[in-house]
């Protein structure tokens, strides 16, 4: 079986051994070169939100969490709205570069470059519905796509629609602070039966959290049970 | 988006007035892509700008829908299909990719059914079955001759000093004819023949006549070089330069300087195409480039293709009389080629693993740095380079090494041409377009088939380019000589007798 890589368009041949002969074969869609400038998150994280704590200057360490989930706690009208985060990769320049040719180039099919590991680390999460962090009407129809519910979708996994997003300006433009304090912009469906499920929200990258619990705080209000998330890079 | 098709006609989606089941452009047969044109509609002029010779995405356009579609119904805009199915395998066409692999499917927000689009050219924005490609149908936009009255001087004239060498002359009035005649053309100059000079003439020509000319060249500091110079020879015109992250890519000009690959946006634009380098990589090898090409030639139009070193498919066709093709043999300051000299090295790479250099390479270079003369080294590996580095630091601190992703390369190019390196390792990549005045080349490990016939002439044209040092050496070291060094050497040869022949040169 040869591919190409979906990254660098190389041409290259697995290596063939015993246990390609004996197990199911996850299929690969990168090189082993691309593959390798993929750095998954590990080590010491933060129990809440993930980030690597190792490389972390220590006046942004709280004991076992980073000093950004620690205010988040401390503030009543946000604390306990969401249980925790689980993220694959540290954002890097490669990972940078990859999910910008997925998101804003539109080159979907990366998605299934992920599509093993998110499969493998849902498995182990516990949750009711996976819900993908939608976008507004206006850049969903720019895109063609939702690239979060695109990551579920190719990772063999069912979405669950459970909210809508008010079109605003681009996250990315924004600081943190404009970002904490942004109004809410998401609503929970009126047709969303959420009541008392465990939700796992899915982002494609978690950069302050802000947008998670905004999304967290709706689906409680909602009455869902917990919320909890998969992104696939850590910021 | 997605269309209806009423009476052959498409009708995008928000325009429907009754219901009307909708697909994506590429799922419809039997409609016009344009409709009759209708003389009493008066077009927008800057939509017409924008998009005459052009194949663009609805996204890329900042035109209303509405307006658009307008221009369409009144038989002045084109909606192609981006994708074509051919027995059921995907064609873009924006680049021509046919390969299926580089195509992908996803359920598409826009058209809320199953996309399939094109990776090749995704980096120009996406093409799908639900992408159209708009092009302007009309007559192109008055240029600015005809908007001109008689008594003022032509804005078409070449302001240029200059004169043309015989070798040339004879190539400059082929050139102006073939661009006269729309008919392809080739020539064949050897490197350091001025081939720019050569296009004046043929483009002076063109423009007087009205017709929109191209420079294409693979390589983006080619355009960056070129643009200034034409625009100091012909100041009376606009011309735009094009190339990834160029602000110049709307303006309609009667002269464009464009790396190929920015040609994938033309569509029927050009009455001629001028193709600079078209054995260089990776026009040579892209088929996407080379589609992009043949789509922004008008139906009628001119080719001039311009190289030092067609391969041997094209040398073979110009021998048996199958392509048009005109010979610059020799350089304008009038001294032959340099012909390389074949020394055999020995087990060269064997040498290097002990961490030496075969005696006469080395010898070879100790006398460029005793008499100071700067010299170039071609390898055949990157990977090479730590060990030869090595031995050389020992010879010389301010020895070099520079290869394609380099990251200080541009430095580098520049501190030779200053003079603050002796002697610069590289690979091929300095093969051409470099030009450092008083030069001696060596290629250590000839026989690698990375040095083809093509690479090997190109190598050797960097020595004795300037009229001031028009000498200087030329050697390749080599494990066993090969058929690509033997016949480069020939062609060097063959060029330096016919220029001989034509009294193009002066034998001293």
């Amino acid at each position: 079986m040869s591919g190409i890589c979906l990254y660098c368009g190389n041409e290259w041949i697995p290596p063939v051994s015993w246990s390609s002969f004996f197990t199911v074969d996850l299929p690969s869609y990168l090189c082993p070169e691309c593959e390798a400038l993929l750095e998954p998150v590990s080590g010491m994280t933060c129990k809440i939100c993930s980030r690597p704590l190792e490389k972390l200057d220590a006046q942004f360490i709280a004991g076992d969490c980073c000093t950004d989930c620690k205010r988040w706690e401390e503030d009543p009208e946000w604390r306990g709205l969401w249980q925790e985060n689980h993220s694959l990769y540290v954002y890097n320049e490669f990972l940078k570069e990859i999910i910008s040719l997925f998101k804003f180039r539109g080159d979907y099919c990366i998605a299934k470059a992920f599509s093993g590991q998110i499969a493998r680390v849902a498995k182990k999460m516990d949750y009711d519905l996976m819900v993908p962090v939608p976008l507004s009407k206006e850049r969903q129809y720019e895109r063609g796509f939702n690239q979060s519910e695109a990551l579920l979708i190719e990772a063999g996994l069912k979405p669950f629609h459970a909210l809508d997003r008010l079109h605003g300006e681009k996250q990315s433009k924004k600081s943190r602070r404009e970002r904490i304090h942004l109004n809410q912009v998401f609503q929970v469906k009126a047709e969303a039966n959420i009541r008392g499920k465990k939700i796992l929200l899915v982002d494609d990258i978690y950069t302050t959290g802000s947008t998670l619990r905004h999304a967290a705080k709706v689906l409680i209000g909602a009455g869902a049970k917990s919320v909890s998330s998969l992104t696939l890079a850590r910021g | 988006m997605k269309f209806a098709v009423i009476e052959e006609k498409l009708i995008p989606e928000p325009f429907l007035t009754v219901k009307q089941t909708t697909f994506p452009i590429s799922s419809l047969d039997h409609f016009y892509e344009q409709l009759p044109f209708n003389p009493q509609f008066t077009p927008n002029p800057a939509l017409k700008n924008y998009l005459t010779g052009k194949q663009l995405l609805l996204d890329e356009l900042p035109f209303s829908m509405e307006e658009l579609y307008t221009h369409y119904e009144n038989g002045f805009l084109i909606f192609r299909k981006g994708i074509v199915f051919e027995k059921k395998s995907a064609k873009c066409r924006r680049c021509g990719n046919t390969d299926q692999r580089y195509f992908a499917s996803f359920y598409c927000s826009r058209c809320r059914e199953v996309c399939t689009y094109c990776r090749k050219c995704l980096m120009m924005g996406r093409v799908s079955t639900c992408t159209p490609l708009l092009s302007w149908a009309a007559e192109p936009p008055l240029s600015q001759m005809e908007t001109l009255s008689d008594n003022e001087c032509h804005p078409a004239s070449l302001i240029w000093e200059g004169t043309l060498s015989p070798g040339q002359e004879t190539a400059s009035s082929r050139v102006a004819e073939a661009i006269g005649n729309n008919q392809d053309l080739l020539v064949w100059a050897v490197c350091g023949a001025g081939k720019t000079e050569v296009l004046f003439a043929g483009i002076e020509r063109a423009l007087k006549e009205n017709k929109r000319l191209c420079i294409a060249t693979p390589r983006t500091d080619v355009v960056l070089e070129l643009t200034p110079r034409l625009r100091k020879v012909f100041p009376g015109i606009t011309t735009a330069s094009l190339y990834g992250g160029s602000e110049e890519r709307h303006t309609y000009a009667p002269l464009t300087i464009s790396t190929t690959h920015q040609l994938l946006r033309f569509y029927k634009a050009f009455d001629t195409i001028i193709l600079d380098e078209v054995d260089a990589f990776p026009y040579s090898v892209d088929e996407t480039l080379q589609y992009a090409v043949r789509n922004a030639r008008k139906d009628s139009s001119a080719m001039i293709y311009l190289t030092a070193t067609p391969d041997r498919k094209w040398q073979r066709e110009c021998r048996t009389g199958k392509r048009a093709f005109v010979t610059i043999p020799a350089r304008y300051h009038r001294h032959p080629l340099p012909v390389p000299r074949f020394v055999w090295c020995g087990n060269w790479q064997k040498l290097l693993r002990k961490n030496q250099l075969p005696a006469n390479v080395l010898q070879w270079l100790k006398e460029r740095l005793a008499s100071d003369k700067q010299a170039l080294l071609f390898v055949p590996k990157i990977a090479l380079f730590e060990k030869i580095l090595l031995i050389l630091r020992s010879l010389h601190p301010d020895i070099e090494t520079v290869y394609a992703e380099d990251p200080e390369r541009k430095e580098k190019v520049q501190k030779m041409r200053d003079k603050k390196i002796p002697l610069l390792v590289t690979t091929t990549i300095l093969e051409r377009g470099v030009t450092f005045p008083n030069l001696d080349v060596a290629v250590l490990g000839a026989e690698d088939h990375i040095f083809t016939e093509s690479a090997l002439v190109q190598i050797a044209g960097r020595v004795g380019r300037s009229a001031q040092y028009p000498k200087g050496d030329i050697i390749f070291f080599h494990y066993g000589r090969t058929e690509a060094m033997v016949r480069a050497r020939k062609q060097i040869v063959s060029m330096n007798r016919e220029a001989e022949e034509e009294g193009l040169i002066d034998v001293d």
